[in-house]
């Protein structure tokens, strides 16, 4: 039986080589190549149409690809389903649906890789439910029915899910969406405290301003990495703001970096 | 923690009790309706004939009209959640047409003594016959569906390319019928849906198949969980859809071969009775699935005996109680809805 290696800081969580994806006979990526460091959180920005959900897809395993991409130093086609979603939550970009299940039951779908099949949850299962739960602040509305939650009450509802699987790798695309502020500083606290648990985080985000204090990031644009570096290196601002035609500013404040349309 | 989860639970075993209480208040009822009325079961004792009415017609027809129901509401649910679509019916995929199609090339092939002689489908070899053609044509007309709308993802071409296919197998089934006219009158009674043929034997063959049927979408309803959070996500918590899909269409198509094998086209419990659990129990498809078969075998049930009872001693096809039923219960359901609701 193949062992999953717990992240390792220093190394890669995620890395591709050569990778090229199709959408619909067109190809959305050309020939990335990328390692991820594990531990760290990631931000993949570019311009609308740059293939980052795609990118995240197939780094899921959600889409076939050419190339290599490697989960935690394992190629990702010699891993099954099963074993890949223990090892790696996905959040998906606005996924509508499931407005019929509670959001206890949608959380404890993020237990599923753990579960025996038609087994009942464990003990275990109710407590990493609990902890998601309490993490997006979701506890309160646990017996509602999701369709009956407003857009932010949804996503952070979707996102107690993802760290309910309690992950070593979490993806997550655009999980800020809809969120108010308060929460999206919720959602970076969580983000934060994965990684000081030495877990890997990447999410897409239009956010720039927040992407931005990320550990490291990914810029893409038109199918291909321009650059991939520190997120608070010279570089990085530099790379950044070419990909959107220098029609964006960053400036300092504080220790952080805020982004402006120019 | 139990306390917490049991008042759902709770909900869904309650519903379940009730519907079950009400299929056994609806079989007694059964038994009582029909063209000779009450007095065949005080009679039935000492009559023959009304033992016959009672024990042989009324009970494996009430019996049936429970499991066609079943069949029918299981098939429903399945169908709504494989393809996410709260619109999705076994009649709307192409299946019951398809069903149709087979039953009727059937018919037309290998059946003509049998329907020539009034007895349709009353021996052994030809309800087996009926039901697996039934069930080849419904897995064909879903399958010609889905590759009509090139998948289930866009929700409009799914339903429309349902209709285009339920219209032209109906067709093609129209033709069968012309070029077998031996066949033209039980394929009649066929189109508008009737529980009427139902004896023991078509009896035993829809519960044979309801309690695997439903065994098997329940042993899958993790799947129908995983879907309602999209594919994409479901894929992601490790489970392997190709395969699973594959099966839960093949229970759809079982299910509803089956039932238009033996009762013809029975429109919209598939439909509706998904819906009313639905808006009843908010659940999971482990329980949604038992509750909807449940419902469906009372729905029909109910429809059935009112069928038998509305103009005794004549009695209406109940294809067309549930056609105007479940016609105005849909009508009913879109108004409720916001407008683009019904297409996510």
């Amino acid at each position: 039986m193949t062992v999953i290696a717990r992240s390792v800081p220093g190394l890669s969580a995620l890395s591709a080589r050569c990778v090229s994806a199709r959408l619909a006979s067109v190809e959305v990526l050309h020939g990335i190549d990328l390692a991820l460091p594990a531990g760290r959180w990631t931000s993949v920005v570019g311009p609308n149409g740059a293939g980052k959900s795609t990118l995240l897809k197939v780094l899921a395993g959600l889409l076939p690809f050419k190339g290599e991409v490697a989960l935690l130093g394992q190629p990702l086609s010699a891993l099954n389903a099963r074993r890949r979603a223990r090892v790696l939550s996905w959040l998906g970009q606005h996924e509508p649906g499931g407005d019929d299940l509670s959001v206890q039951d949608v959380v404890m779908l993020g237990r599923l890789p753990h579960q025996r099949w038609l087994a009942s949850p464990s003990a275990e299962d109710e407590a990493a439910c609990e902890r998601a739960l309490i993490a997006t602040q979701a506890l309160p509305w646990r017996a509602r029915a999701l369709g009956t939650l407003s857009g932010g009450e949804r996503q952070r509802v979707l996102l107690a899910r993802a760290l309910a699987t309690e992950a070593e790798v979490y993806l997550m695309d655009e999980p800020l969406a809809n969120l108010d502020a308060p929460h999206q500083a919720d959602w970076l606290a969580t983000v934060r405290q994965l990684t000081d648990a030495g877990k890997t985080v990447v999410s897409v985000l239009h956010e720039i301003s927040i992407a931005l204090q990320a550990d490291h990031m990914v810029v893409l644009k038109d199918g291909r990495v321009t650059h991939a570096g520190a997120a608070g290196d010279a570089a990085t601002h530099r790379a950044l703001t070419s990909v959107f035609d220098n029609r964006l500013a960053i400036h300092t404040v504080g220790k952080r970096f805020v982004t402006l349309p120019v | 923690m139990p306390a917490r989860e049991s008042p759902l639970k709770h909900r869904a075993l309650l519903w379940a009790v009730a519907l079950l209480l009400a299929a056994l208040a609806l079989l007694a009822l059964g038994l009582l309706v029909g063209s000779t009325g009450l007095e065949a079961v005080w009679q039935s004792r000492l009559d023959a004939a009304a033992w016959q009415i009672v024990w042989d017609i009324r009970l494996p027809r009430t019996l049936g009209a429970w499991a066609t129901g079943a069949l029918l509401g299981l098939a429903g649910a399945v169908a709504q959640g494989l393809f996410r679509n709260p619109l999705a019916d076994p009649f709307l995929l192409g299946s019951a047409s398809g069903a149709a199609l087979g039953v009727a090339l059937m018919l037309a092939l290998f059946g003509g003594a049998e329907v020539a002689s009034g007895a349709l489908s009353s021996t052994w070899p030809l309800q087996v016959g009926l039901t697996g053609a039934g069930f080849l044509g419904a897995v064909a007309g879903v399958l010609l569906t889905l590759l009509l709308a090139q998948g289930v993802q866009h929700t409009l071409r799914l339903l429309l390319a349902g209709v285009i296919v339920g219209v032209v197998l109906g067709a093609v089934k129209d033709l069968v019928a012309l070029a077998a006219p031996a066949i033209l009158q039980s394929m009649q009674a066929f189109a508008l849906g009737s529980t009427g043929f139902i004896g023991w034997s078509a009896c035993a063959v829809l519960l044979a198949v309801l309690f695997p049927c439903l065994a098997l979408a329940w042993a899958l309803s993790r799947v129908l969980d995983g879907l309602a959070l999209g594919e994409a996500t479901a894929q992601s918590l490790g489970l392997v859809l190709a395969p699973m899909r594959a099966a839960l269409v093949g229970v759809l198509a079982l299910a509803t071969g089956t039932a238009v094998a033996q009762t013809g086209l029975i429109a919209f419990v598939g439909l509706a009775a998904p819906h009313l659990v639905r808006a009843v129990v908010k659940s999971t498809h482990n329980h949604l699935l038992v509750l909807s078969a449940l419902m469906g075998g009372v729905l029909l049930m109910a429809a059935d005996i009112l069928a038998r009872w509305l103009i005794a001693p004549q009695e209406l096809p109940v294809g067309v109680m549930t056609a105007v039923l479940g016609g105005s219960y849909l009508l009913w359901l879109m108004h409720r809805r916001r407008p683009g609701a019904l297409m996510p």
